[in-house]
């Protein structure tokens, strides 16, 4: 048998994996949902067709897009994180004993559903005592949210299309800052700069945080399955420089095993080349 | 009739038109949009392949016989009319149409003041005189209502000679008047009652709406089938009810409608009612869920004021369009242009309007929940960014006018100009409204006070966009030379 799963990266480029079956598809209120079992990279999730998470390296954008934050800051005690129905990011963030409370909120119930059922090793901390899921609009969740509610804030969002396109807007990161202690960080799947789609969304993301933090860096990571392949995460904060403040003996103390991130790492991910600085700089006219 | 709503005659007709092949020896030019590539690289092949002329398979608007004619009498059954026209001059050219047959040269009308600019710009054309009726007006909000019934018996028991009564139902803001008592009063008097209706396509559709201009058995209204109706913008449909002489009205129509009727415009009508006919009351129960939605998340954020059907008072605020999302931004000391402004510039949200002390954001079926969020939560941001001390703004929309001539006599006099600020006491010659919404603040033939200046100047200060004056930027306006 030759069965295919495709993504079209950009209209003229196509990104395809061997499918050995699919396991599960679902129309839900929001998205079409599909799991398939591959031959390379282990069980993969899509929804809207667009390739989520694979297992196979699911790893690298859940450590990057959590152990940066807390290793910038040991005080972290309460996450929200947005999106994440996978519970991939919620898997690392229960790794931390001293995180007291997080908070998930995810608008479709299904993903969670299908991910706790297929993709065990990503949803596996979903039940953990710490974690409370709300099933709602993220952009509605932030809102009501008290101000100066959480230290940490993730977005673990879908692409600046469908569903996820309120995640990317300027009302988002503005209630984002309202809802952070003053001590809060907020860390966001930035997209990638090689393709012009993906390359706008980031540039609009990227000055659309910026109004609001003092901070506001990208930093990146490999991630073999993205749309090609290196990809970017926004670092906002109202206090914390994660280059000058990491805490790496104190998170090496901690003896937390990771596949891809490291302390070194921390600091070198934040070296971006020289064409996502330019990108930026476009942003900065 | 052998049609049912099922149907679209013109629609069809047009498909089979197509399909047919022929070879076009007539205009447009473009020919199937050959003629024109970039044209038709940006509107698509089939948008340039509708655009075609009136010939015997298509009908002919200005003297409808076949398909045309058909699709009239559909709408006119859909909306529980007993005729209709397609109108592809927009809602202007109904309201036109239906004044210019109600009324002639120095016959009176009564109309409330707040309407559109197009009322008043027929009265220009054909000379016939406002008797104006003082729309109610709700302080707290600063914005003008519907008519009083006891407002209009008074104007009719003033002025027994005049020929109709002109109403404007729902307003922008989506405030009802009361409008079958409006109508039996008039009829009573052996007026005609208008109906400008151009907010209320979807009464005659949705379930639990206000009551309609032809259920309430008004003799003429204008529905802007563009606007909730779905259909391309500048189409409209004129409603006829059962005593008006419909071959004269068509007369009317075609002393001013184009000879060469867009067939891109009418095929929208068709398609439009036929949509309407079949899923319109699914189509308004999702947009007033999500206005209703919108209102109280809105109302949770505070400074905000969606207002709603608790402002019904049986009067001048007799009913409320629960599809409108109208709200107040006085408390946050913005202007609703401020607002409108901001949720453009920075927010990448455009609204319907804002004025002094209101935004309007147009809601429809077309939206999603996503959208709904992010114009709420903008408004939650503009808030807590932007909100500040609400001393010094002007409260109030409506201004009651001093009529010293009449539109047309004032219109067309010898005129001068003079700065805006010396006008006081003038009489103008011209229109001046920020549009939208496009009530005029002073019509032709009004006398200018130091309080409608103080009020152009803090509207262009605020960022109106104002119209209607010969000088673009408003800095001089037309007098009437005495």
């Amino acid at each position: 048998m030759d069965l295919w799963y495709t993504e079209n990266h950009t209209d003229d480029v196509k990104f395809s994996l061997k499918v050995d079956r699919q396991l599960a598809t679902c129309q839900s209120d929001f998205q079409r949902i599909d799991i398939f079992e591959s031959k390379e990279f282990g069980r993969i999730l899509t929804l809207d067709g667009y390739l989520m998470v694979t297992e196979k390296d699911e790893y690298i954008y859940h450590e990057m897009i959590t152990h940066i934050p807390l290793a910038t800051n040991p005080d972290i005690r309460k996450v929200l994180v947005v999106g994440g129905g996978d519970g991939g990011t919620v898997r690392e963030l229960a790794r931390y004993k001293h995180i007291e409370k997080i908070d998930m909120v995810e608008i479709d119930e299904k993903v969670v559903e299908l991910c706790k059922e297929y993709l065990p090793t990503l949803s596996c901390s979903l039940d953990d005592e710490r974690v409370t899921i709300y099933y709602e609009d993220g952009m509605k969740f932030v809102r009501n949210t008290p101000d100066s509610n959480y230290d940490l804030i993730i977005v673990d969002s879908t692409d600046p299309f469908g569903v996820g396109e309120g995640l990317f807007t300027k009302e988002f990161y503005g209630n984002c800052f309202r809802s952070l202690t003053d001590d809060g960080i907020l860390v966001n799947q930035h997209e990638s700069t090689f393709y012009d789609s993906y390359a706008n969304s980031m540039k609009r993301a990227h000055s659309r945080i910026k109004d609001f933090f003092s901070t506001a860096l990208v930093y990146q990571a490999h991630i073999p399955t993205y749309p090609s392949g290196h990809w970017l995460f926004g670092f906002a904060s109202k206090k914390f420089d994660p280059r000058r403040d990491l805490k790496a003996e104190w998170w090496n103390s901690l003896g937390l095993v990771t596949k891809y991130y490291n302390t070194i790492l921390h600091t070198g991910c934040f070296a971006i080349p020289n064409n996502v600085r330019n990108t930026l700089r476009e942003t900065y006219k | 009739m052998k049609y049912t709503q099922n149907d679209a005659p013109l629609y069809e007709a047009m498909k089979n038109f197509r399909q047919n092949r022929v070879v076009p020896f007539d205009v447009p030019g473009h020919k199937g949009g050959r003629g024109n590539e970039e044209l038709t690289e940006f509107l698509g092949v089939n948008c340039l392949k509708a655009d075609v002329n009136s010939m015997k398979p298509l009908d002919n608007l200005c003297h409808p016989v076949s398909v045309i004619k058909d699709a009239q009498e559909l709408a006119a059954e859909a909306f529980g009319a007993a005729a209709s026209f397609f109108i592809v001059n927009g809602t202007t050219g109904s309201v036109q149409a239906m004044i210019m047959s109600a009324t002639k040269e120095g016959d009176k009308l009564i109309m409330p003041r707040n309407v559109h600019r197009s009322a008043i710009n027929a009265l220009v054309v054909n000379g016939a005189t406002p008797i104006y009726v003082n729309p109610g007006v709700n302080n707290e909000l600063g914005i003008p209502l519907g008519m009083s019934v006891a407002d209009v018996e008074k104007a009719i028991l003033e002025n027994p000679d005049a020929k109709a009564v002109l109403i404007n139902n729902p307003t922008y803001y989506g405030v009802c008047s009361d409008l079958k008592s409006i109508v039996e009063l008039a009829h009573k008097h052996n007026m005609l009652a208008l109906v400008d209706e151009a907010h209320g396509t979807h009464f005659y559709f949705g379930k639990n709406m206000p009551l309609s201009a032809m259920a309430a058995g008004a003799d003429m209204a204008s529905v802007s089938m563009h606007k909730s109706g779905g259909s391309l913008t500048q189409s409209s449909i004129l409603l006829l009810g059962p005593s008006v002489n419909a071959d004269y009205v068509r007369q009317v129509i075609n002393l001013t409608q184009t000879t060469s009727a867009s067939y891109l415009l009418m095929s929208s009508l068709d398609i439009a009612r036929k949509n309407l006919a079949l899923n319109g009351a699914e189509i308004f129960d999702k947009a007033t869920k999500y206005a209703q939605y919108s209102r109280s998340e809105i109302n949770n954020i505070g400074g905000f004021y969606a207002f709603g059907p608790e402002l019904i008072d049986g009067d001048a605020f007799f009913d409320f369009d629960k599809t409108k999302l109208s709200v107040n931004t006085m408390n946050t000391g913005l202007a609703g242009i401020e607002v409108y402004d901001i949720l453009r510039d920075e927010y990448n949200i455009q609204i319907e309007f804002g004025d002094i002390g209101n935004i309007l954001a147009y809601i429809s079926a077309g939206d999603r929940a996503l959208e709904i969020e992010r114009l709420i939560s903008a408004l939650a941001e503009i808030k807590r960014r932007y909100s500040k001390d609400k001393t010094g703004m002007f409260d109030h929309e409506y201004i009651n006018p001093i009529v010293s001539l009449s539109p047309k006599k004032a219109f067309f006099s010898s005129k001068k100009s003079m700065k805006l600020n010396e006008c006081s006491g003038k009489i103008c010659g011209e229109f001046v409204m920020c549009y939208p919404p496009g009530i005029p603040i002073l019509a032709p033939g009004e006398k200018i006070t130091n309080e409608i200046i103080n009020y152009i100047s803090y509207a262009k200060e605020k960022g109106c966009f104002l119209t209607g004056t010969q000088d673009m930027e408003v800095n001089t306006l037309q007098i009437v030379e005495e």
